[in-house]
Formats: structure tokens, sequence, C-alpha cells
């Protein structure tokens, strides 16, 4: 049975791969993934912002109180060097690539311009195979319209692409007024692939306490069929690799992700909740299909639903929606 | 050889030298020579080498002591080794000077000279220290500034070597030690230079081995012990002369040369001052201008003080002297003459003797008294003192510098008198701690002596506040050498970065006329002369000064700094006064701030150098053309009301005019009132809670968890609300302890607060159409200051809880107790004084309190005012500190005595009995006090029999009049830090635990030497950060409440207030009520610790949830009810070590330096928690 695919101009021997999570930031943990069948892994980001938090953080407490009384005039001693930083994560980058035979993929969230185009000239010195740009925030403020919001989005793009010769992803918000429009311009930027999409952290509510609490919630497959949908759009209308993520939990997920036009499928939440040898499940499961169901390869599968290859286009269409809801009701 | 130039401070110079030609360095924690070994143990820690290519050894020890005996034996095994210390530290190694002396082995120990305690604790420099060990046999060497500080280090390891003889070399405490110059620094080729190999080479060839066994330290008979001591003698006999030879060398590698007495003045001088250390510098300044005016005066410095050379010292002065004022830096009462002034007479009268006097009449030698305590020392002081040797008579045993108005000893100075250099820039910085003021001068001075290569002087002045405290920085820079050691007090220019200062004390005084005044406020330019006092507006006018205003912390604010104006008041310093070109001076701040934050932060980069350019343009320039002066003044110190004492002195202290009290104004045994800190009233919170009565459910936390007593809780009879002011707020009172119609209030003491909000933190109430919001909220300040402040007046004169009543069990009710410990000068956000307040509540009024030297110690007593405070029936904590590692048994001395007077006074009552009635005696005997109501009862037998006493006669009944207070219950506190428990007091703290002594001893286990600047103690967690530990705490933190445990018959308890506030009080009560010694342990979040102080309760919490602070009691009681002692009131750990550990600086700062090694020691520091759990777990199971 013939797994390989490719993503981002890279020969994977699977279309499965684990995507960002705090899984990965154990070696460990990435070398059983190779074992399981993964084709790629994407590394845990690397987040500019919490450099600068633990830098301004630490240099603020190494200051705090000093100076006051004659007998405590510091209170810390200040080693001569830092490590703030990508330091760790290079590191942990460099020994990924050391130890894995499958191409590992650093993922990146800078804040500043120089943050951008710099840390992702050092991810690609110490190995990366490709970079994911994970560009994660909510434009909350009321005076930034779509439109600078969009041009943030391609100017990140260009930045990054001008500093790297490696394939640039970009895993993108579904929150665009036009999603496919804004595919395309990315790709214009320089995007070798765009990973559809990314999942925001949604914060939740303690009714005991009253407070507001970062509690994160795994997806689950209902999650997927929104990523599915653009990618069954963007088909073959992209000049670049499509990574399916959000609610990729079982082989069957994997195939109709492959069909609509995905090039690779991410999995998170599912590994989060069976853990690693999880993969290994799906990745036998998948052949187990593909085999009762005579498909050789990926490559034959990939994007034979996708809105250009499939009966009906406008089923990923607004008319749809009214299908749905009154098939909804009839089983009632 | 190229001379390198750098500014450094005394304490830097030294430590350079000392490291790098040591392998051994045994170092201990003491202000202010603390520096030195933290150089040494932040070298080692990033594998600096010495001179022979190791990393030396620095071991901290457990005291001075230790580090005196692991020298001892570092030097007796061959080893090349140091020490570094000051004041009690150096008494404390007196005993291993006599054996490292008394067998002539090379070392030298660098001490920052330092006031020992007396009446009073005082870290700052004299002469005391060093001269109480001038008979130990070590020889003496004393610098009198920076550059003279690395020097004679050098010198002193050298002629160590060479002459075998051990090395006392000292410099003045803070005046040298922390007074930063550009000096020439001594590089390794230097350092080698001057070290002679073969007496390396002799010293290891003498070393204790198996390989040439010997024997040292023998005891010796009548018979030889007097010979042997004398054989010592060929070789202090050589010393001088070798020293000599040292110092004549090292003038042919640097061109500086020392001699062992130095004269400087007119070759023909009649009257010459005779003095050692940082004195010298300002004696040197005014012998040159008097030398200039014709004067035929001069100056002995002296260098080399033991062994002291009557031959050098003699054929230093001129032959003409007629004169010899010997000045003195120390104190001995009842002495015939101090050291030097006994010395210098000693030796001129051997001239004499012995026919080696130049001169042909013998000069007069009179001697006197100076600068104390770091006591100003001037030039001015120094003509004085050489017109007084002008008269016929001179006044011996005078002092200079103060005002004696009891023995009258002082002689008068002419305060107009100066020899500051027209060319030399002299500023004056006023700043609030910890905003960068200090480290913006610091580094200008680099600036300064690096680009213009000027010469540069800082020396830096503190308060005795360790929050919201002034900081004043004198800065001198000039194209000569600067040799000024005293401070500014004519400036060209005085910078005011926090304006409430101008409220308070008189800061343009040290303003010369002409000079630049630059303030840092918010008031917008053309408001500004209007709202300054009109004291400042005076001074500008009278003196012509030109006003610079800028608004610095919006500047910094927007910049991104928060409240770090450091960066924005050095670039106006540097703008105006022009010091550096414009231009250069901008590039040389930025260059500065990427070598500062550089390697650090490029945000941090960014931001700083974007608020330099907006600095220069906030910056304006105030006419004070036509202005009148406006009627707004400053306020009063302290109000009208106060005690005689506290306006006549306390005030004068709080005014900066402690310079000026007279003799007479102070008590001479130290004895102070206490109750004194509710008069300064410091406005240092920019935020301060505010009461929401709607939503508080009156738990009375945010009362317990206030580190300053600023927050608190009452409830009174609603009767008690007449005549309140308009926004007082009360609420009904829920409990049932009180009538229907009781009031409780929380009331926020607006001027006293610190605005850390620990209480809103612990605050559990939430507003329910609001959940930002709490019972209690932070709010500005100045609009509620005046309100709050009437509201507060009102609360104090609400009636205090009657005590028998108070449900004191509960938290709730504790708080309902009159804080006994109050506004005290702690960090805002202290973890340590919120148990001290509680205990001050629950036993307050009957307490003694033996406290260790440290942060305790400091914000408990430090004038000019205590937080320890009385009750409206004159009662509360009576409070005395002895030494540092002492306190334990200080302690147990105040329950001896006790016990005793009560014994004493039973058997006097007894005796009297019958005539004071067999009934009162009986019930005085025998009726119990375990109680609120029990006291007051026994109070009040205890008034009955004084009642009658007063109308006895007999010597018995006024024998037992004196000692009738015994008989109500006393409550012993031994309170101090863990340095003290753990470390210097362990020896003690350890026997009074086995003295079965009804004694409390209270450990505010901040897990660091936190007064001193956070130097690893044994407390010290493995994985975190400190001092003395900078690769990271290797070892585990010892176990101290398992070692009390295992006594048996103590009781122990591990407390963390923010953890369980029940239990921490619970523990305090069963620990007082418990007729033996009692340890209670309280985990104290401390600034050290790298945290937000507000967030401290709940680091706590995460302690205890984490296992690092398991909470638990150990009664013995218990086991006589049959029952394990051991009670564990936290249950198993349920988060990671790190995921408390890594909230804090301390511990998250090393995964920054040395990740791999973070992540080792993190491992080990949770097997350390996971195997303490599984101990304890095993000791509740199967009993203790």
């Amino acid at each position: 049975m013939d797994l390989r695919t490719s993503y981002l101009g890279l020969e994977l021997r699977t279309p499965l791969v684990p995507s960002s999570s705090p899984l990965c930031e154990s070696l460990d943990n990435l070398r059983a993934m190779e074992e399981a069948g993964a084709g790629a892994v994407v590394l845990h980001s690397l987040f500019e912002e919490q450099i600068e938090i633990d830098a301004l953080s630490i240099t603020h407490y190494l200051g705090t109180g000093t100076e006051s009384y004659a007998e405590s005039l510091s209170y810390l001693p200040e080693p001569r060097e830092f490590r703030f930083g990508p330091q760790e994560y290079l590191e942990h980058l460099w020994r990924a690539k050391q130890a894995l035979g499958i191409p590992v993929i650093a993922s990146l969230n800078g804040r500043t311009g120089g943050g951008w185009s710099g840390f992702a000239r050092q991810l690609q010195q110490a190995g990366a195979d490709a970079v994911e740009l994970n560009i994660y925030d909510v434009p909350a403020d009321p005076g930034v319209t779509g439109a600078q919001v969009e041009e943030r989005y391609l100017q990140i793009v260009r930045t990054v692409r001008k500093s790297v010769s490696i394939p640039v992803a970009i895993k993108v918000s579904p929150f665009f007024s036009a999603t496919a429009n804004m595919a395309h311009r990315l790709v214009e930027a320089g995007a070798d692939g765009l990973v559809l999409f990314n999942r925001f952290y949604q914060p939740d509510v303690d009714l005991n306490e009253l407070e507001i609490r970062p509690r994160v919630l795994l997806s689950t497959p209902q999650t997927m069929r929104l990523p599915m949908r653009w990618i069954a759009i963007l088909h073959g209308r992209i000049q670049a690799s499509l990574a399916a993520t959000g609610g990729v939990h079982t082989h069957e997920d994997v195939l109709k992700m492959l069909m609509v036009g995905a090039d690779v499928t991410m999995l998170c939440s599912a590994l989060l909740r069976h853990g690693i040898r999880h993969l290994q499940a799906v990745k036998t499961d998948l052949e187990r299909w593909m085999q009762e169901h005579e498909f050789d390869s990926v490559s034959l599968m990939k994007g034979n639903l996708s809105q250009k290859s499939c009966a009906r286009p406008e089923e990923f269409e607004r008319a749809n929606y009214t299908k749905a809801i009154t098939g909804y009701h009839l089983k009632l | 050889m190229t001379v390198r130039s750098e500014a450094i401070d005394g304490n830097e110079a030294a430590a350079r030298v000392a490291y790098a030609l040591s392998e051994v360095v045994a170092i201990y924690p003491i202000t202010p020579s603390s520096p030195m070994g933290e150089w040494a143990d932040a070298w080692a820690a990033e594998g600096r080498k010495n001179l022979w290519g190791a990393v030396p050894s620095v071991v901290e020890m457990q005291s001075e002591g230790g580090a005196a005996g692991a020298l001892h034996g570092a030097l007796t095994s061959g080893s090349l080794a140091t020490t570094f210390t000051s004041s009690q530290g150096l008494l404390l190694m007196i005993p291993n000077m006599y054996k490292i002396a008394g067998e002539l082995t090379p070392a030298v120990f660098h001490v920052a000279a330092r006031t020992v305690a007396a009446h009073a604790l005082s870290i700052f420099g004299d002469h005391s220290d060093v001269m109480a060990a001038r008979q130990t046999g070590l020889a003496m060497l004393a610098s009198s500034s920076v550059q003279e500080t690395m020097d004679l280090a050098l010198v002193a390891h050298a002629a160590t070597l060479e002459s075998r003889i051990p090395f006392l070399h000292f410099f003045d405490g803070f005046r040298t030690s922390h007074e930063i110059q550009n000096i020439e620094i001594l590089d390794e080729e230097d350092i080698r230079a001057m070290i002679d190999p073969e007496a390396v080479r002799a010293h290891r060839d003498r070393a204790l081995t198996p390989d040439r066994p010997s024997l040292r330290g023998s005891a010796q008979n009548p018979d030889v012990f007097f010979q042997a001591r004398e054989a010592v003698n060929p070789f202090y006999r050589d010393c001088p002369s070798l020293v000599q030879r040292v110092m004549d060398r090292f003038a042919a590698r640097t061109g500086r040369q020392y001699r062992l007495f130095e004269y400087a003045g007119a070759p023909d001088a009649e009257r010459v001052v005779v003095l050692m250390g940082s004195g010298v510098g300002a004696a040197e300044e005014a012998v040159e201008e008097l030398v200039r005016r014709g004067e035929r005066v001069g100056l002995l410095k002296v260098r080399l003080f033991r062994p002291f050379s009557a031959r050098d010292l003699v054929a230093a002065l001129p032959k003409t002297v007629r004169t010899l004022a010997v000045l003195d830096r120390t104190k001995e009462p009842g002495c015939a003459g101090e050291p030097l002034y006994l010395d210098v007479l000693a030796a001129v009268a051997e001239a004499d003797n012995e026919g080696f006097a130049p001169w042909k009449e013998r000069p007069r030698i009179f001697g006197g008294r100076y600068g104390l305590s770091s006591k100003e020392f001037t030039p001015a002081m120094v003509v004085s003192v050489l017109a007084e040797a002008g008269r016929d008579r001179p006044r011996n045993h005078f002092t200079i510098g103060i005002i004696d108005d009891v023995t009258r000893t002082s002689l008068p100075w002419d305060r107009s008198f100066s020899t500051e250099s027209p060319d030399t820039v002299r500023a004056v910085f006023y700043g609030l701690g910890s905003d960068g003021t200090v480290s913006a001068n610091k580094n200008s001075i680099k600036i300064i002596a690096d680009a213009t290569g000027r010469h540069a002087q800082g020396y830096f002045v503190y308060d005795s506040k360790k929050a919201g405290s002034m900081t004043v920085s004198h800065l001198r820079f000039g194209p000569r050498p600067i040799r000024s050691t005293y401070l500014i007090d004519r400036a060209s220019f005085v910078a005011c970065h926090q304006e409430n200062f101008l409220d308070t004390i008189d800061l343009l005084s040290v303003a010369e006329e002409g000079a630049t005044f630059l303030l840092n406020t918010a008031v917008p330019p053309a408001e500004v002369w209007d709202r300054l006092p009109r004291e400042a507006q005076e001074a500008v006018l009278e003196k012509r000064l030109r006003l610079f205003v800028i608004d610095a912390y919006k500047v910094a604010q927007e910049a991104g700094l928060g409240r770090l104006i450091n960066t924005v008041m050095q670039s106006c310093f540097f703008a105006i006064t022009g010091t550096l070109p414009a231009a250069q001076a901008l590039e040389a701040i930025a260059a500065s701030i990427r070598k500062s934050y550089g390697r650090k932060s490029a945000v941090l980069v960014e931001r700083n150098v974007a608020a330099v350019d907006a600095a220069i343009a906030h910056l304006f320039e105030v006419s004070t053309k036509d202005r009148a002066v406006t009627a707004h003044a400053r306020r009063p110190t302290v109000p009208h009301d106060a005690p005689v004492f506290v306006q006549r002195v306390t005030a004068e202290i709080l005014a900066g005019r402690g310079d000026l009290l007279p003799v007479s104004a102070l008590p001479p045994d130290g004895v102070f009132p206490t109750d004194t800190a509710r008069w300064e009233k410091r406005n240092i919170a920019l935020e301060i809670p505010s009461w929401d009565e709607t939503w508080c459910i009156e738990c009375s936390k945010c009362a317990l968890a206030c580190p300053h007593a600023a927050i608190r809780a009452k409830a009174y009879p609603e009767s008690a609300l007449d005549g309140s002011p308009e926004t007082f707020k009360s609420m009904a009172w829920k409990g049932k302890e009180f009538p229907e119609g009781t009031r409780y209030t929380i009331q926020v003491a607006p001027e006293d607060c610190t605005g850390c909000g620990l209480c809103v933190e612990v605050c559990p109430a939430k507003n329910k159409s609001e959940a930002r919001l709490k019972a209690i909220n932070m709010t500005p300040q100045p609009p509620l200051r005046e309100t709050e402040r009437l509201n507060y007046d009102f609360f104090l004169d609400l009636p205090e809880a009657d005590r028998r009543h108070v449900p004191a069990e509960t938290v709730k009710g504790s708080q309902l107790l009159q804080p006994l410990f109050e506004y005290s000068g702690a960090c805002a956000g202290c973890g340590e004084t919120p148990y001290l307040k509680l205990v001050s509540q629950l036993y307050g009024d009957r307490m003694l309190v033996a406290n260790a030297t440290g942060c305790s110690s400091i914000y408990g007593g430090n004038l000019p005012t205590t937080p320890w405070s009385v009750n409206a029936q004159g009662r509360g904590p009576a409070w005395s500190n002895s030494l540092f590692e002492d306190n334990a048994e200080f302690g147990l001395g105040f329950r001896l005595a006790l016990d005793q007077q009560r014994e004493t006074a039973l058997a006097l009552a007894v005796r009297l009995a019958p005539e004071l009635g067999e009934g009162l005696v009986a019930a005085l005997a025998s009726a119990p006090q375990s109680n609120e109501s029990e006291i007051a009862a026994q109070r009040a037998r205890v008034a009955e029999l004084e009642e009658r006493l007063r109308g006895m006669t007999a010597p018995e009944a006024r024998d037992l009049l004196a000692l009738a207070g015994s008989l109500a219950r006393k409550s012993v506190w031994i309170v101090g830090g863990d340095g003290w428990a753990y470390d210097i007091g362990f020896g003690g703290l350890d026997h009074v635990l086995s003295s079965g002594r009804d004694v409390n001893l209270l450990v505010l286990d901040t897990e660091v030497y936190s007064n001193t600047g956070g130097q690893a103690s044994k407390a010290t967690p493995r994985a975190a950060v400190a001092k003395f530990a900078a690769a990271g705490k290797g070892g585990p933190r010892k176990d101290l409440v398992a070692l009390a445990m295992s006594y048996g018959n103590v009781y122990v308890a591990r407390i963390a207030m923010g953890a369980s506030d029940a239990q921490t009080l619970k523990a305090l009560r069963e620990a007082e009520a418990y007729p033996g010694p009692s340890l209670v342990v309280a985990y104290s979040h401390c600034i050290a610790h790298g945290i937000n102080m507000t967030l401290g309760m709940q680091q706590q919490k995460l302690a205890v949830d984490s296992g690092h602070w398991p909470l638990l009691r150990f009664d013995p009681r218990r086991r006589d009810a049959g029952e394990n002692p051991l009670v564990l009131d936290s249950r198993a750990p349920k988060i990671p070590l790190k995921d408390y550990a890594y909230r804090e600086t301390r511990y998250r700062m090393l995964t920054s330096s040395r990740p791999e090694e973070a992540e080792r020691l993190m491992t080990l520091a949770q097997q350390d928690v996971d195997e303490r759990w599984k101990r304890l777990e095993e000791q509740v199971k199967h009993g203790s």
C-alpha cells in the first residue's frame, strides 16, 4: 500500500502528521511518533512573546527591591550569561533532526518583524525541513479593519519568505471574510502550504470562582467539517500544499480529508486523548480500508472529492446547509 | 604595561586581588563586606581561575567563626586562603586569628571596617571592629581609598607570604567598600609579579601532611609556653621593613608608592594630624588648603598599624613638629585613650627614651574621636582639629563631628570651610529606592570615566526603610583625582526624582549658588512653580537656581518601562549639565543600554533607547524670573500632639536633621520608647484598598494578611458610630459572640498602607455584579487620602473589643484584637510581618521579644521609629536585639529571669502573707492563667497586691513591689530568620530547645539571608539560586522541623499563612500554650525570591500544594493522651514542585543561565519533596 504523499515539496512516507502540541516537547515522544508511522512531525511553537516575557520578567525581578536599603542592595546574583531566547528550542529541533528520519517541521509564533525573520532563519539553520507559521492573535481592537488583519498576515509571510529558503506553511484562521481569496494571496506572498485551520484557544468560565480560566478543549470529529469544506474548495485552485488539522481522529477522518484534497492530515487531540500509539492504529486502519476499497495509493484518492472533482460541487456551498437541517428534522 | 582604568568599588577592588591569590575562600555574609564574598562566589560559579589556573573553592560557612575555622584548616593544610568580614563577624573570628597568627600562617583577612554593636547595632563604618582585633598578632594594613584598597590588598597578600604573619587588610565600610571610583586596575601580570613563588612553595612545604607528619596545636605548660610565645619575635621585628620592601617593589611596577607611615604637608610643619582609613582623603584636602594659606601643618597617614613600628612613625614626621593630633575612628569607654593615640604616645615617648627622636623638644600629643558609624568627617573638621592643636592647651580626648553638650568633648567646626575644587562637577540625586536612580548614576560614572578619562566618584546613601525608601547619590567628576571622602554639601546639580520628597525634607540645602535643579514631576511646567512648597521656592530664588522639569514617569510609561525612570533621568542629567557633548552622551547612554540589557532582552534595549530620545523632548526649563514665593508650606514632620521625645528626637531624624541632635538628646543606654511608627506618615502607596461592605463576608482575612497593620477590623456597639465621618462605612456583625446591633468595619490606614495589595488578593468575596471586583479593591490613594485619614482616626477611637470575649481561636476573631506591631518599614507585601503582627495581637500585651539580627530586627528596631506599639493600658511588646548568633540564648535568659523573679516574688509574698492576706497570696501563686479572662483576673490581683504593698514600708515589701509584675504571666518569643535559626544560631537554638523552658521560637523562614541581600542559608532549597549559591543550591535544605521533633518534648509546627490561616493561628496558639519550648517555622515569601509580592500568599499555598512546605503540628501533649503527637495539616502533594518553583525568579533564572543544571537540580528537588512526604506519612501512620 503506497501511503506516500507530498507536502510542501517534501516527500512523506504517510499523510499522518502529528501537529504542534506539547507532546512534541519530548524527544522520546517524537521517536514514538516516527515509529507509529508519522510522515513528518510539527514541533510545538516557538513563541517570541514568551521569550520576551521571560526576559522582561527575570530582568524585572532581578531589579525589584534593589538599591533601596544599604544592607541588601540586591537580592539575587546576576549571571553573566543569560540564555533567553530560542536556544533551548533550537537545541531540541537539532536533536529531533538527529534522532528522526522523517521531516521535522518547526512552528513559529512571532511578535515583531525582526522576531519572525530572525527566528525563522535560526530554525532553518538548526535543521528544520520546513517552518509552519502560527499566527495566533485575536483581532479584538474595534479600530482594526479586516483589511489590516489580512495585510498583517501577508506581511508576515513575505518577511519569513525572504528570510528562509526552506518551505513555509502558514496555519491560517478560519475567520476571514473571503477565505479563498485570502488563501490565494497568502500563496502569492510566498506560502508553500496552508494549514487549515488554527483552532484558537477559547477561554472558559469558572462558575465557582467567577473567573475566566484557560481550559483547553480537545477537538472532536465534528471540528473537521470546517477545514474539510475549505480544503475541498481550495484543492486545485491554489498552487500550494494543503494540510488538514482539527478533528482528525480516525482513519475515516484521514480518508475524507485526503479525498477532499488534503496533502497531509494532522492529528493532535486524538494523540493527546489516546496516546501516540493511536497513530499506529489509524495507519493500520487506513491501510486496511484502502485495501478493502482497492485504493493502491494515497495519491490516487487525493482530491477525488474536492469541489472541482466531486459530482455535486454545490454541496460545499450554501445549499448544503438547508439540506442538512431538513435531514436532521426528518430523523426525529 | 598598559594602564587600565575602571570604575569599581572598594569591595570589588579587594575581592579581585584576593580571588586571584586564593585557593580557598571561606565566607559568611555580613554588611558591608558581603559583596566581596558574593563576587568570589559569582566568579567561581562562572569558572574564573586564580593565579595558579584553578577555580578557588568558595565555601559559605555557618558563621564567621566557622569561616575562620575552615580558613585555619585550609591554611594549615597548605592552601592559600582568604576570608572577608566586618564587625561582629570579625569578633567571631578572633579566637582563630590568635591561632593562625600564633602558628605563623600566611593569610589575608579583608575587612570592610564596621561599627561593633554596643548600645545599638550599626551597619556603618568605623574602626571599632578592627581595633578589637589588634591584639591577635595579625599585621594590620589600612587602605584609605578604592585605589589603595586594590593596591594594598596585593601588598598584604605578597607580604603575608614573605613574612609568614597573617594580615588583616582593612578599609572603611561603605565609605570605601561601597564608594565607586575609576581606578587603575591591577591585572593578572601585576599580581603575579608581586608574588614570590618561593614563598608560596615554602607555605605549601609547611603543610600538615602524613607524608611529612608534624604536630600542631599542642598544649603547653608553664615551663615552655612563655618562651615559645616569644619565639615569634623576629618575625614581627622584621615585618615592617619587609612590608616597606614589598611596597617599594609595587611602586617600581605601578608607579604608586606607599609607605608604612606617609607624611603629607608642610616640610616644616608644627602641627600634624595622624589618622588612618578613608578620613585621610578629607584630611589631605584640608592640609593642602591650609599649607596653601601658609600654615605649618601636616598629615601623617598610617598604613601599617600592626606590627606598629615606632621608628618608622617617628622617622616619617617632620623634625619641626610640635603638636600631634591623633584621630581614632573608634571608642573605648573607660580607656586611657583610643588605640592609635596610645600607640603614637608610646612611640614618641620611646623615641625620646631610646634616643631615636629627631626633634629637640618632644611634641605634645592629644587625641580624639571622629567618624563613628560613618559619621561625616570633612576637611572643615580637620581644620578644627589642627586649630585646636595650635592652642596652648588643646582639649584632649575630644570628639569632632558631633555636638556633645553633656561632657563637652566636642570641638566646633566651621561648616563654611570647603576644599571643593571649582572644576569638579558635583551632583546630588534624590531617588526612590529601586527606581533605578542609583544604578543609573553608577552607570553615568562609568560613561563619564570611559568617555572623558576624567576622574569620577560615586557614593550612595540609603535610608532605614526597605519599602518606599529614599536614596541619595553623590557624584563628583573632575580633571583631578578625587579624594573627597565625604558627602557633597554644595552641589552644582541637584535632581529630585520623587516629587513628594520636597514635602518632607530640605533637599535644596545641598545646592550651591547658581546650581541647576532638575525635578521629576507630573505637574505641567507652567504650573510647577505654584505647586512647589514655599521652602523650595525660597531656596530656588535665594540661590538663583535654574529649574528644569520632566515627567519621567510618563516618558518611562510610554516607552514601556513602567516606573523605571533611570534612563530618562540619566539622559536629562547629561543634557542639562553638558558633561559630555549631547550627541556623544546620548550615544554613550545607548551603548551602555545595549551592554546592560542586550544579553537579556532586545525589547528592553529598544524601550530604553526610545526613552533616551523621548526624555530630551519632554525636558523643560521653568523660568524663575519674577517669581514670587507662594503660601504652600511643608507639613510639620510629626503632628503637634506627638510625645515630647518624638517631637524632639524622632521628628528631627525623620526630617534628615539627625546629625544635628546633641548628645543630650539621646539615651545613654540605648533604651528607646516604642509606639513611634504611628507618627511617621509615609504616604508611599500609589493605591490603597477600598472596602465595599456590600460584598464583605466578614472573614477578616485582609486584616490578617496585611504586613503593615494598615487594614484593620473592629466590632463595636452601634452607639459608637455617633459622630462618625460621612464616608465612614460599617455593617452589621454577623456572629453571635457580641450583642445584637454590634457593627463591623474594615478600615484602611491610608497614609501607612504600602499599597502591596496582599489584602485584595486574599479577599475571597467577589462583587457579584462585576466579578473583577472584590469586597476590597485597590484604588488610587491621593483622592482618598484625606477622607480615609479622618475615617481611620475615627476608627482608632472606636472602642477595642474586650479581649476576654473575643473568639481569638478563629481567624475572624483574632483580627478583632489590636495589633501591637504596626506600619513597619519592611518591604511592601512582606511575608514575615503578618506572623509577627498576629502574635502581637494574640500576646502583645504580655510578650517579650528576643529578636535575632536580620530583617526583623531592622524593620523592628532601626531608628527612627519602631512598629512595636502599646495598647490603651500602656502594655505592649517589649523588644530587644542582642546579636545574630545568640538570640535563642538571649531569649532563654528572659525566661530564666522571669521565672526567677516569679519565684522570688512568691517567696516574698508568702513571707508577707499575714499582712497581704493569705487568700490573695494563695490566689496569686496558684490561679490559672491560661486564657484572657484568667490573665485579666491575675492582673487585677497583682494590681491589688501592688496597692497593698504601696502602703507598707518594710524593705521586703518594697522588694516585692518591684517584682510584683512578674506574677502575671509573660510570653517569651524568640524571633529570627533562617540565617539565625538554621546557621549561625543553630547551636544555641538547639540548646534552648533542649532546655525544657517555656519559650516560643518563631522562625520567619525566607529560605535565604534576606537582610544582607539574599545569600544562601541551610534553609535555601535545592535548585534555587542565591548569592553564595550562584550556580544553584546543590544540596537539599535542612529539615529543622524534623530535627526539633526528634527531641520528642518540643512543640513543633510548620505553618504558611497563605496556605492555611486557620492552621497558622492554631499552631501559634498551641505553641504559646505549650508549657515547654516551642518551635514554629513559618514560610515567609520574600522579595529575595524574585516574586510579585502581591501574590505572596498564593505562592505560600503553592508551596504547600507542591509538598515543598508540608503543614504540620507536633504536640507532645497528644502523646500523653495516647495519640500520635504528629498531625499533618496538609494533603499529599498535588502539583509538581516546578509548578510552584518556576513562579519564582530564584528558581527560574537558573533555567535561563544553566538549563541543564536547572533540570538536574529540579529533578533532585522533586525527589527531596517526595521522600520527605513519604517519611512524614510513615511517621503519621506508625507514630513518632
